[in-house]
């Protein structure tokens, strides 16, 4: 027992050199927080900034997916945001009133918890389905091939108008419930009950949140078990040297099929949500500038470590949605304070609006050459490959001491 | 397991790039338990037949039988799991995985867990992960890195990398072992060493089956050779044989010699 807390000191102190730990660690103490930070910090804005925090977990969602594939296994996938529409339809259609309006004439609602598990199993078929002609093909033939399905996944949903709405979008999408809640003072000063059939619609962000945080929490938790199994060795072995992999028993194509599932599986949960949050699918959503977005936070955040890319997926969700969005009103606020003629004002922040996008390449460059291993970068085993040096370096320190 | 006592047989097996033969209709036999060696000069086709052999490069013509079954173009994972395992002559290790993890892949054919047990972390999943990492620490003791477990593969001296090489494949539980050019930029030390370390490999029951330049090696430790030049097979026999053999003196050691 007090061997047990003697222990407690050197495993922080351990645990601290290792920046995933720290990184885990702000992150899960950071999601706790956060809602309730806003409403003192924010009172008005708190619901808006909730909200854009939930919608900031759909990215991280996908990039822990597309992670999988282009971090683990190696495979350079530019179409992922196919498998999004393809989560997202999924839930569109099998939980709304559009399937009424189609040759199918029968409107289906199905439960959101159900159609959580049925969308991302039909992304990972879809997954499976595209891997399977194309995962002969390396490097650039793969990227081209599947940038070819990301184009050509939305193009389908838009030209089945009968059964999708086409550009019309699916509207009215249902909203998750859940069967039971307790209702308390935590929610605006109600009193303590018992709420059946709680809806979580988009005035209340505070449940989509936890929803959020809820599939972030399980998928990490899933592909970090991956990683550390049997499965994930052979990724990182693919992705190292696929002709060694064959010929030490691993089964290449099995293994690249199960990764790009596995990675669409994910997504099937971010499509899910999504849908379930906007209330509404159109085929605009799923643009290529989606797939280039989430291969940019697994690139910037660092390629093959979990906590990694959700910080990359965080930092450039903030600065497309947040900074960039808010520039212009930035410009002309600084602009009159200065006391700048209004007419002034106006150009200067229009001129913020027309460089958007520079800014947003300047801030990914300055990056990328400042950290050009990621924010926080893979160190494949790194509890083991410092098990060996620091340690030790602390056990001796404890036995002089 | 057949009671053949030829563990692995070629049988005129032949591969064509194009208008090249490579290699030309090769037939031979490795016995059981044996330590046998493929010399031949550059380009003699000894890469190309061990390629052949694993997959990676299936022959155009002619069968490789492994156990008495016929492994001609199965794939490598398959022959693999069949129980042959190699290295390569310039190592094709995974360089930024640890030293641990590359033996752990190894044995990735010879693990049962599935897709599920991985992502929930079932007890099968567990205990099958102890035991993987126990026998990949054993293999690290048996080719003397173990003191490296938790390094990059990378970081290795290029000795020792060849070592792991060999644990890796070791891993994957094979009846066959083909080591390519094992020796190769090796000091007389090392070699001596590596020699040692093919008896114990012998020793196991593992058939070892070579790629050497260095004859001292080669005659040190090989039972039967086998003398591969532009592709043919010009020679077969004991050590002594191929050294007094004619048309090897010409062809090879007659240039070193």
């Amino acid at each position: 027992m007090s061997a047990a807390v003697a222990a407690v000191p050197s495993w922080v102190q351990r645990q601290s050199r290792n920046p995933n730990a720290v990184v885990y660690t702000a992150l899960v103490v950071g999601a706790l927080i956060y809602p309730t930070v806003v409403q003192f910090v924010n009172p008005e804005q708190a619901n808006p900034l909730i909200g854009l925090a939930s919608d900031a977990g759909v990215y991280v969602l996908m990039a822990i997916g597309l992670n999988v594939v282009v971090g683990f296994a190696g495979l350079l996938d530019l179409g992922y945001a196919a498998f999004f529409a393809i989560g997202a339809y999924t839930y569109a259609l099998l939980a709304s009133g559009q399937l009424a309006l189609s040759p199918a004439h029968h409107a289906v609602h199905l439960p959101f918890w159900l159609l959580l598990f049925i969308a991302v199993a039909v992304a990972a078929a879809c997954g499976a389905l595209l891997g399977a002609p194309t995962l002969r093909l390396r490097g650039d033939y793969l990227a081209i091939v599947t940038l070819g399905f990301g184009e050509i996944v939305p193009r389908v949903f838009r030209n089945l108008p009968q059964w999708t709405g086409g550009v019309n979008a699916v509207p009215a999408i249902d909203a998750p419930s859940l069967p039971v809640w307790l209702d308390g003072p935590w929610d605006n000063g109600a009193d303590l009950q018992i709420v059946h059939d709680l809806k979580l619609t988009a005035g209340q962000p505070v449940g989509f949140y936890l929803l959020m945080m809820l599939l972030v929490f399980v998928s990490v938790l899933l592909v970090r078990n991956l990683q550390r199994s049997r499965l994930g060795r052979a990724w990182m072995a693919v992705r190292e040297d696929e002709v060694a992999a064959a010929a030490m028993g691993v089964n290449t194509v099995t293994i690249k099929l199960l990764a790009f599932s596995i990675g669409a599986a994910v997504s099937g949960f971010a499509g899910c949500y999504f849908g379930a949050k906007l209330s509404s699918v159109s085929p605009e959503n799923f643009t290529f500038l989606v797939s280039v977005t989430v291969l940019l936070m697994v690139t910037l955040g660092g390629m093959g470590n979990i906590p990694g890319v959700i910080v990359g997926a965080l930092v450039i969700y903030f600065v497309q949605y947040k900074i960039l969005g808010d520039l212009p009103g930035w410009t002309s606020s600084i602009g009159s304070s200065l006391g700048l003629p209004g007419k002034t004002v106006t150009r200067l922040s229009d001129l913020a609006t027309d460089l958007n996008f520079v800014v947003f390449g300047l801030i990914l460059v300055t990056t990328m050459l400042l950290r050009p291993q990621g924010l926080v970068p893979s160190r494949a085993r790194q509890e083991e490959l410092t098990k060996g040096t620091a340690s030790e370096a602390v056990a001796d320190v404890m036995g002089t001491a | 397991m057949s009671s053949d006592p030829h563990i692995l047989r070629l049988d005129s097996v032949t591969r064509r790039f194009g208008g090249l033969t490579a290699v030309d209709r090769v037939s031979f036999h490795v016995r059981r338990g044996e330590v046998f060696a493929l010399i031949g000069p550059n380009g003699a086709g000894k890469t190309t037949l061990f390629n052949g052999i694993t997959g990676l490069i299936p022959p155009s013509a002619g069968t490789v039988t492994f156990d008495g079954t016929d492994i001609t173009g199965l794939k490598p994972h398959r022959v693999a799991w069949m129980g042959i395992a190699r290295t390569f002559q310039n190592i094709r290790l995974f360089d930024y995985m640890s030293v641990l993890d590359n033996v752990r892949v190894g044995q990735h054919c010879r693990m049962h867990a599935k897709v599920w047990d991985a992502l929930l972390k079932t007890p099968l999943a567990r205990s099958e992960e102890h035991e993987v990492e126990d026998k990949a620490r054993e293999l690290l003791r048996f080719v003397g890195i173990e003191h490296h477990a938790h390094n990059y593969a990378r970081n290795l001296p290029y000795g020792q990398q060849r070592r792991l090489e060999i644990a890796r494949a070791l891993a994957s539980g094979p009846s066959l072992l083909l080591l390519d050019e094992p020796a190769a930029g090796f000091t007389p030390q090392e070699k001596v060493e590596l020699m040692r370390l093919v008896e114990r490999i012998c020793a196991e029951g593992i058939t070892v089956f070579l790629i050497e330049h260095d004859m001292k090696v080669v005659m040190g430790i090989s039972r039967r050779i086998v003398v591969l030049d532009h592709g043919e097979k010009i020679a077969e026999g004991t050590p002594e044989e191929v050294r007094t053999n004619r048309r090897v003196v010409e062809a090879y050691l007659g240039r070193s010699a």
